[in-house]
């Protein structure tokens, strides 16, 4: 990787992605199986920088790291001296000065990972596990993982696939990577949402953009469903939840148009009964717990590129 | 004969006249071709002299916040400028809603005696768009405040509005609106668009400036009153105050040094120093605001400076102020946005920034150089090219965006009541007392 950052999908190239995802695939290959460490990352020290809460992805980027041998640091905001008003830049000042080398930031504002990395503030690598409504682009990079995995065929190319992203694509950063990663590989992404909850600027961006799933549904070989919070009910974003869950929930009728072939993501965690249905999550097109899974490899993937670690070893060792 | 007398020789006009000018007991009393007078002459040799700058939108942060600015400090950053009139906002602490207040900052802007510190009165109570603040009070105070501002806020109560728009009938007096639809713009942190959407911030979007700027015009011509629009920043702002004189609606535009120059892109850097209210908008745009003020449909420059102490922006955007510092930069940006660009003369500059500006806020002694008049007026060196400098600004904080640009043009020399109080761009110590 050229860059020393992990801030967004634009800090990669398609090569550099597609190696990030080899490098996870040959973790997978040697771990597979059994909890093993790799002692890759011994002796090194990464800290968890968590402003929001998010024990998924905390729990993670903590397993990637310990199975690479690395030291980790949990920080997260709440009960920490955030709440007592100490700066972002204090706060990472501070945990480098304790040895850090990398900082993985979850922030509930945009910007403050790229923000981080280019203020001068510290010197240690930064890897971006969401911020705000910008990106979160591990979740990207380990989507495309998973969409790999089951499309054998577009190993190293996505061109010809088409891939939905439902829901609330406005205040989605999951969306905004996987918009830029998926198109770099080559797929198609159409993004399906009622039109208040695309944001103005996304005609400009390289997708189809619809307001009818029932239109599009046929027609997708994976569908991503983006979580609805509960927060843009009262801000009117649509009418009720149960017009959303009619109009753009993965219920059973849609279960039965999609491909036999397709595939059901979602980055977690779930409103079963609202986007999606019970039945949808647990068919066997269902993809759920795989992204888990390879979420902690391509986190692994991530800091090992970035760190430099040792050369991966031929198979994994019980440290 | 006051220590102040003398003779300054060899100064050119906007237009390109030769001149000199003798000024007499603050004032100045002649003005001619190679004059002979007793009084000690400056001969600046050709350079160019305009009428002292005008500011109708500063933020002296004093009151209140006098770690970010004081009254003294703005006027030194607005001499240094070519300011000679700035006109503190309302928005201190406490708010200057009171003829008490504005009382204070005309007093401590006649103690600095570097510049004139003309207070705006806030029109409602505590800035909270609830109910009027003593209007009449503060323009019969000793600060005979004129211009009427929540600015910060947007008075959105199309009510409130209309009240204030006919009672400031009473005594001449104009309100300055911050268009701004409250409810169009919660959290908003950038101009809505194309940039906002990929980086994930919180969208400002053109139309909740446009549709108060509409609905302001027409309340303004319902009840005959006069309107100003603070800092426009969209097209759509621009085309529809062409519209509102067009029909004879007695409504003035500013528009600021950094929306004339700056784009919405500078916010990929997420580096707040580009975090400014209204935020910076489109090429197109810009485009748009410099047309408007070269065919003055746009009748000002105002700067709406607006100091931050370094932690305010030191931080990531969401965290940091809004808000950009100008008095320093102000000419040469104009210069480079409209003069470089063959946009806009020089005669026309001083108009946008010093004559128009002084008419709209009834500031008698400032924007013309005539015999009998206070002698208000700099000489810059309009084919200078500077640096600037952060760290050598005079005001108190350095948030600037104008960080390391080359800008044409530079301040030589201010004189305020024909006090020679800034002298080849340094601060001379002297004051108007």
């Amino acid at each position: 990787m050229h860059s020393p950052h992990l801030l967004s999908i634009n800090d990669l190239t398609k090569n550099e992605a597609l190696e990030l995802l080899d490098t996870a695939r040959e973790l997978s290959r040697i771990t597979d199986g059994a909890i093993k460490k790799l002692p890759t990352l011994r002796g090194r020290t990464v800290v968890n920088l968590f402003f929001e809460d998010s024990t998924r992805t905390r729990l993670s980027f903590e397993a990637a790291a310990k199975r690479l041998s690395a030291e980790v640091i949990n920080f997260s905001a709440k009960g920490s001296s955030v709440s007592k008003g100490e700066s972002l830049k204090d706060t990472a000042q501070t945990l480098e000065a304790m040895g850090a080398e990398l900082m993985i930031i979850r922030h509930p504002t945009s910007g403050s990972a790229q923000r981080l990395a280019e203020s001068g503030w510290v010197n240690s690598h930064i890897v971006n596990a969401g911020d705000g409504m910008h990106e979160h682009p591990t979740q990207a990079l380990l989507d495309a993982y998973t969409i790999r995995s089951h499309f054998p065929e577009h190993d190293r190319d996505f061109t010809g696939l088409r891939i939905g992203i439902v829901g609330d694509i406005l205040h989605s950063r999951v969306a905004r990577s996987n918009v830029l990663l998926l198109s770099a590989l080559g797929a198609k992404v159409v993004l399906i949402a009622p039109p208040t909850l695309i944001p103005i600027g996304a005609r400009s961006w390289p997708v189809d953009i619809s307001y009818s799933l029932d239109a599009e549904i046929e027609n997708l070989d994976a569908i991503m469903m983006l979580r609805v919070q509960s927060e843009r009910m009262s801000d009117a974003f649509f009418p009720t939840e149960r017009e959303y869950a009619r109009d753009f929930g993965l219920g059973t009728q849609r279960l039965k148009a999609l491909k036999s072939s397709a595939i059901i993501m979602h980055p977690g965690p779930m409103n079963r009964g609202l986007e999606i249905s019970a039945a949808s999550a647990d068919s066997p097109k269902s993809v759920i717990l795989e992204q888990v899974s390879n979420g902690v490899l391509i986190r692994m993937a991530v800091l090992y590129l970035l760190m430099g670690g040792t050369p991966i070893p031929t198979e994994g060792v019980l440290v | 004969m006051s220590d102040s007398d003398f003779l300054l020789k060899g100064a050119v006009m906007s237009d390109g006249i030769s001149v000199d000018i003798e000024v007499r007991e603050h004032r100045i009393a002649r003005i001619g071709n190679s004059l002979a007078s007793d009084l000690p002459a400056m001969d600046v040799d050709g350079a160019m002299v305009l009428p002292g700058l005008v500011d109708l939108h500063t933020h002296l942060r004093e009151p209140g916040k006098e770690s970010s600015e004081t009254v003294l400090t703005g006027s030194q950053a607005a001499i240094k400028g070519g300011y000679t009139a700035l006109s503190a906002m309302a928005n201190t602490f406490p708010v200057a809603d009171t003829a008490g207040v504005v009382e204070q900052v005309a007093r401590l802007g006649k103690e600095a005696g570097l510049c004139d510190v003309f207070p705006i009165g806030a029109v409602t109570v505590g800035l909270k768009g609830e109910s009027l603040a003593e209007l009449s009070a503060m323009a019969q105070s000793a600060a005979r405040v004129r211009i009427f501002s929540d600015d910060g806020h947007c008075i959105s109560d199309p009510l409130l509005m209309r009240r204030a728009l006919e009672y400031v009938k009473a005594f001449g007096g104009v309100i300055a609106q911050h268009a701004q639809d409250p409810l169009l713009t919660v959290g908003s942190q950038m101009n809505e668009g194309i940039i906002s959407s990929r980086l994930g911030l919180k969208g400002w979007p053109s139309v909740a400036e446009e549709s108060i700027i509409a609905r302001d015009i027409l309340m303004a011509h319902y009840v005959q009153s006069r309107l100003h629009i603070c800092h426009l920043t969209t097209k759509g702002g621009v085309e529809l105050v062409r519209w509102a004189k067009g029909q004879g609606i007695a409504v003035t535009a500013e528009v600021t040094p950094h929306h004339l120059m700056l784009t919405d892109d500078l916010a990929e850097s997420y580096d707040p120093v580009y975090k400014v209210n209204p935020p910076l908008r489109t090429q197109d745009d810009v485009h748009a605001l410099r047309e408007g003020l070269a065919d003055g449909t746009i009748d000002i420059v105002a700067t709406d400076h607006a100091p931050h102490p370094a932690e305010d922006k030191d931080c990531e955007w969401s965290a940091a102020a809004f808000g950009m510092i100008g008095l320093e930069t102000a000419l040469s940006v104009v210069a480079k946005a409209m003069v470089e660009t063959g946009l806009m003369d020089w005669p026309t500059l001083a108009l946008r920034m010093s004559s128009t500006p002084a008419l709209i806020g009834g500031y008698e002694d400032h924007g013309v150089i005539e015999v009998g008049k206070v002698a208000n007026f700099i000489v810059i060196d309009p084919a200078a090219s500077w640096k600037v400098d952060r760290n050598k600004l005079l005001s108190r904080s350095s948030n600037t965006p104008f960080h390391d640009f080359t800008l044409p043009a530079r301040v030589t020399h201010t004189f305020f009541h024909g006090v020679q109080v800034l002298s080849n761009g340094q601060l001379t110590g002297l004051k108007y007392e």
